[in-house]
């Protein structure tokens, strides 16, 4: 049996990838399911029931969806330039507390068109500033940015720890480890009615595309893409290297420290050490699954919120430990990259 | 004055010593696979599960020893994963590593619930006890801090001198060396790349097991998500800082152990000086701080992280 | 030669994909015979060279050595035939000793400890034989790339290689060490080793073989000994056809465009380049020959914009140059041909029309704001992918599923379609066959007669004195005095590239 390079390589089989590596992932997590003594269709028909049973449970697993929308475009941006940024999770958690800091007083006294965009740039300089620190790492000492951004992930939680207990402990909570919350002023607004749907989301899909357009039709994201492929070809033709880099870097960190704060905004109010349920880690499958295409990663986000969510409903309703949603997106990363390979070769037998 | 007192207390070596030995055993895998010239970031996860089996295990009635052998076991299967992805399919080994970490700590937390009741404070089991080490055991100093340690200490700074002298010493060795630097000439030379790379592999990620295994086996006597917190993205950094040298490695994980369990002292005699979130941040820093300093003359691998087919280049 | 047959490849097919690499391939050699296996790149030399010794199993064919049949795809059971191999690309590890490099894989894998002392003497008295003097405990990292090629060879027959097999051996070795190299070879052959050399080089072949095979598209095409036959007959057996390299008409030099003054330069990893100092006129060509390794791709990449001029200056069009500034030059009106296409020329998973614009992409012509313009970028590909003759796909195809050759029109096209003032070509016919390197050449002759100052750095002797008017050799990061083209010959030639600057005919021109 031996490999061998595809010459061309279908759209179609592009998009199967996805579907055949989630369906595969499913499968296998069926076997999980099947072991813990509960029926397969059962338990899948409960996660789908819990995801999208109702008015509340869609607008529960659309919430879900926006953090992950965020950071799967973080990992697919940087992806994309090989930067392999595995630090969405701090970049989140350090989005989160900035805005925490700022928007319980500093911008409470503006109005909310004012203080949100501000929040908004808050916390992506948060993010940013902490992707910074791993691709200074990168350049000025050749540190794999990969151990460093996963290492800087739990400093960054340590941080939030440090604030919440801290500088920015809410007097109110009742000696509770929480963060001050942010001002009224700083709530993203409802989009559905009694329920927690945000309009964070607006703001996480009007960025995926503006992120596509940016690959797809810029100087800038052309340039990137050379210098992921080929840092020497790319250097060659003129690239600006270190400040393609850089851009990548900001833009990466920032979306997910955007993402951190927008969780803040629309959801938590404030900030506790577990606001994030693996935001970061999940949105690096998440980009994977989408095939770093940012279009791609709304729905890789929503697969990953339809796990989620759905879950929780049906570990209550037959028994299954909610866990296996996360074995689930975990196993769909090994299954999409076996089927990306098969993208680019085909068997020969 | 009192910070200075610290190193000298017995207390502190013997936490080294015991903080040290996941870090060991975790470390000496991540060298074995890179050393062969396979980036094994699933370290994070085969460590969780690890512990998680080998307590099981042990919860169930097995024995310590089995239970440290199931969790090899384990190790060596979530290896077999990864050496099926990166060696015949060359996948990014970044994103393959991080993939096994999150299916392994997630199936790990999975099986933890699904087998374990939960009531009030976790399930406990008996762990492994300090060895007896009669009259070494009254030496001054020396005796109170090695008859505090159990044997899965003593087990992995012997793997370590073991492993210094396979690597270096014997034809098989060479072999895995040539592999990692260039898998071409080893193949030219009769030695088959893919299989010492499986073989490195697996018994490497059967060693991060045990570390995460030490964990629950010897350290504590329970188990709990989250429990690895990072301990084998340090390891990473570690084999940086040891020059893929098994006898480096030794030394760089007691170091490292040295800093966590000083800050550990440190943190309870300063108190309300600092906040105790900056001294648990101590380790993570050093280590991004032993990469920073050791990266660049680090002599790497050759062939690390690069995919081995046969006949391309 | 009533030598015994040591080796005998029959009926040897190997088809990768639509291609077929080998397409019934027999031939034999004798023990002692010394056999050159001669054809252009991609005519099967490497894949044939490959299936018997095991790297890739035939599809159907078998290969004898001394008589005994090999099992197909089993490196260990041709190194235990007796078969060795020395690689272009050294199959070396350059972290390891030279004796580590050398035991890898000659014990038993379990056996508990290495036998190093019995090793090294072995390897001292295998290097006193054949005159191959290496130190055992150097590291191969730091080795010349000679002594490296000895490594290789000792490797070999300390696997008791009875049947030597080469591919491009003087690839990287200057003409005195690859003479040197012939003669080790020779008395090897003396003591009863088998030898198959792989070359595309008419006068190694003339001279080194006693037999050569040419392979042509997977076939064997002809078989000739050295005295029965000519480089030209050789040359139209390899090719399939006449082809005649372009050659230079007179020149007409204009103004001095492109100056550089006791440029030095420090390289970490590389050969830096030594007060350098030449000059070169609007419609001439300056040719720089060099043994690979000397400084000529420092050199390609200062003059490119890629790398910082450091002391000295350098003039370019009137311009300063003082940093690497790739859009400046570009801007300027400097074409770059990369020494290397496939890691500095074009970025393969991209398109065509994205490699064709990249380096000018941030101009107005091609976006605005930031934004590209598509349709222009579409259209400047489609003009220069037919003004150069590119074949294999469209301005949206993938760039890595053009050959060599078309990718180089590419490179070449995107250059020349906008009649640069200076070209600096780096290698531009490495890796090409011949009908490519004629239709390069003819290329560059074009841009030379419509005024453009070139570079030519290459280490294709014929290239460089059909095509260039004035010839320096480089060595070791400095330049030899200038020779004009008509005083040059290859003799004179690979002694420049050898250092010997001294000779008489190269005349003192600082």
């Amino acid at each position: 049996m031996r490999f061998e390079l595809r010459e061309t390589r279908s759209t179609a089989l592009m998009i199967c990838a996805p579907v055949a590596a989630i369906a595969a992932a499913l499968v296998l997590s069926g076997g999980l399911i099947a072991l813990a003594g509960a029926s397969v269709i059962e338990a899948y028909r409960f996660i789908l029931v819990g995801a999208f049973g109702s008015r509340s449970s869609i607008a529960e697993t659309l919430t879900r969806a926006t953090p992950l929308i965020l950071t799967g475009l973080a990992a697919a941006v940087a992806f994309r330039a090989r930067l392999w940024n595995i630090g969405g999770e701090g970049q989140f958690l350090i989005g989160a507390i900035a805005v925490a800091a700022v928007g319980s007083e500093l911008t409470a006294g503006l109005p909310s068109a004012i203080a949100i965009p501000i929040l908004f740039v808050v916390g992506a300089l948060g993010g940013m500033a902490l992707m910074l620190v791993a691709l200074g790492l990168r350049q000025g000492f050749q540190v794999d940015e990969v151990v460093s951004t996963l290492l800087l992930n739990f400093v960054a939680l340590l941080f939030v720890s440090m604030m919440v207990e801290g500088a920015l402990r809410d007097p109110m909570a009742f000696g509770w480890p929480q963060s001050v919350p942010v001002a009224d002023n700083a709530t993203l607004p409802r989009l559905m009615e009694r329920t927690r749907l945000h309009a964070g989301l607006i703001v996480a899909l009007l960025l995926a595309v503006v992120v596509y357009l940016i690959q797809a039709r810029t100087v800038f994201g052309l340039q990137s893409k050379a210098a992921g492929y080929n840092a020497g070809a790319a250097r060659f033709a003129g690239v600006p290297l270190g400040r393609t880099l850089v851009l990548v870097a900001c833009i990466s960190g920032g979306l997910a420290g955007l993402a951190g704060a927008i969780q803040v905004m629309g959801v938590r109010g404030n900030v506790t050490t577990d606001i994030s349920p693996g935001f970061g880690y999940s949105g690096i499958v998440i980009a994977m699954l989408a095939n770093l295409n940012p279009l791609g990663v709304i729905l890789a986000a929503c697969f990953a919120a339809i796990m989620f969510i759905g879950a929780d409903g049906m570990s209550r309703a037959v028994g299954v430990p909610s866990f296996i949603a996360d074995v689930t997106v975990a196993l769909s990363l090994l299954t999409m990259l076996v089927a990306l390979f098969f993208t680019q070769y085909r068997v020969r037998w | 004055m009192e910070l200075i007192a610290i190193l000298g207390s017995e207390g502190l070596w013997e936490a080294v010593l015991r903080i040290a030995t996941p870090l060991i055993f975790g470390t000496l895998g991540a060298l074995l696979c890179e050393r062969a010239g396979v980036l094994n970031l699933g370290i994070e996860g085969i460590m969780a599960f690890g512990a998680l089996i080998g307590w099981l295990a042990v919860y169930n009635g097995a024995g310590l020893w089995t239970g440290l052998a199931v969790a090899a076991l384990s190790g060596a299967l979530f290896g077999l994963l990864h050496a099926v992805l990166t060696v015949p399919l060359g996948l990014s080994q970044h994103v393959t590593g991080l993939g096994i970490t999150l299916f392994a700590s997630s199936l790990a937390y999975f099986i933890f619930r699904l087998s374990v009741q939960i009531e009030g404070s976790p399930p406990t089991i008996r762990p492994f006890q300090p060895v007896e080490l009669g009259p070494i055991g009254d030496i001054p100093f020396l005796g109170p801090v090695l008859s505090s340690q159990t044997a899965p200490t003593y087990l992995a700074i012997a793997v370590a001198f073991v492993m210094m002298y396979v690597l270096f010493r014997t034809p098989l060795g060479l072999a895995i060396r040539m592999t990692g630097e260039n898998p071409h000439a080893a193949e030219a030379q009769g030695v088959n790349p893919v299989r010492v790379r499986f073989a490195c592999i697996m018994a490497g990620s059967a060693l991060m097991a045990m570390g995460g295994a030490f964990l629950t086996l010897s350290a504590f006597n329970s188990f709990f998500p989250t429990m690895i917190q990072g301990r084998g993205w340090v390891c990473i950094a570690l084999v940086v800082f040891a020059s893929w040298r098994p006898g480096w490695a030794l030394t760089g994980a007691l170091l490292f152990a040295l800093v966590d369990a000083y800050q550990l002292r440190l943190q309870s005699a300063l108190e309300d000086a600092i906040p105790y979130q900056l001294f648990l941040m101590a380790p993570y820093v050093a280590a991004i701080a032993v990469l920073a300093v050791m990266a660049r003359r680090a002599r790497v691998p050759q062939a690390l992280m690069k995919p081995y087919r046969r006949g391309e280049r | 030669m009533s030598q015994p047959i040591a080796l005998r490849l029959s009926g040897i097919t190997r088809r990768f994909g639509e291609t077929l690499a080998n397409d019934d391939i027999s031939l034999s050699l004798r023990r002692g015979e010394v056999l050159a296996l001669l054809g252009e790149n991609g005519a099967g030399k490497t894949t044939l060279m490959s299936i018997l010794f095991g790297h890739y199993s035939a599809d159907r064919g078998t290969v004898e050595v001394e008589g005994r049949a090999l099992p197909p795809g089993n490196p260990r059971a041709a190194i235990e035939a007796g078969v060795g191999m020395v690689h272009q690309h050294f199959s070396l590890a350059e972290n390891l000793t030279v004796l580590e490099n050398v035991m890898t894989g000659t014990e038993r894998l379990w056996r508990p400890r290495a036998g190093m002392a019995a090793a090294r003497r072995k390897l001292m008295s295998l290097a006193e034989r054949f005159a191959l003097r290496v130190d055992p405990d150097r590291r191969v990292g730091d080795l010349s790339v000679g002594e490296q090629q000895r490594v290789e060879i000792l490797k070999a027959l300390y696997n008791q290689a009875r049947i030597l097999i080469l591919d491009e051996p003087t690839a990287v070795l200057t003409p005195p060490e690859a003479r040197h190299l012939y003669q080790t070879l020779r008395g090897m052959a003396r003591d009863g080793v088998s030898l198959i050399f792989i070359s595309h080089k008419l006068h190694e072949v003339m001279e080194a073989a006693d037999r050569v095979v040419v392979l042509r598209r997977g076939r064997v095409v002809a078989e000739r000994r050295p005295a029965e036959t000519s480089k030209e007959e050789l040359a139209e057996l390899m090719v399939g056809r006449r082809i005649t390299r372009p050659v230079r008409a007179p020149a007409t030099p204009g103004d001095v465009v492109v100056e550089a003054r006791n440029l030095s330069v420090r390289r970490r990893g590389a050969t830096g380049l030594h007060d350098v100092s030449f000059t070169l006129r609007a419609g001439e060509t300056l040719g720089i020959v060099g043994v690979s390794g000397n400084g000529q791709s420092t050199l390609g990449q200062v003059m490119s914009g890629v790398v910082a001029p450091g002391a000295g200056a350098l003039t370019i069009l009137g311009r300063r140059i003082t940093r690497a500034d790739v859009p400046a030059l570009v801007r300027a009106g400097v074409g770059r041909i990369a020494e290397d296409r496939n890691h500095e020329g074009v970025v393969g998973e991209l398109t065509l029309w994205e490699n064709a614009t990249l380096e000018r992409i941030g101009s107005r012509r091609f976006s605005r704001l930031g934004v590209i313009d598509r349709a222009a970028a579409r259209d400047y590909t489609q003009k220069v992918i037919e003004g150069f003759d590119v074949r294999g796909g469209g301005p949206d195809h993938r760039t890595q599923l053009l050959s060599g050759g078309n990718m180089q029109k590419l490179i070449l096209g995107r250059n020349l379609i906008d009649a640069p003032r200076v070209l600096i070509a780096a290698q531009p016919t490495r890796g090409l066959d011949e009908g490519a390197i004629a239709a390069v050449h003819a290329r560059l002759l074009e841009a030379r007669a419509a005024g453009a100052a070139v570079l030519l750095i290459s280490e294709d002797l014929d290239e460089v004195i059909n095509l260039a008017d004035r010839i320096r050799a480089i060595v070791g990061g400095r330049l030899s005095p200038e020779i004009e083209a008509e005083e040059a010959d290859a003799r004179k030639l690979g002694l420049m590239m050898a250092g010997d600057w001294t000779t008489e005919g190269v005349r003192d021109a600082v």
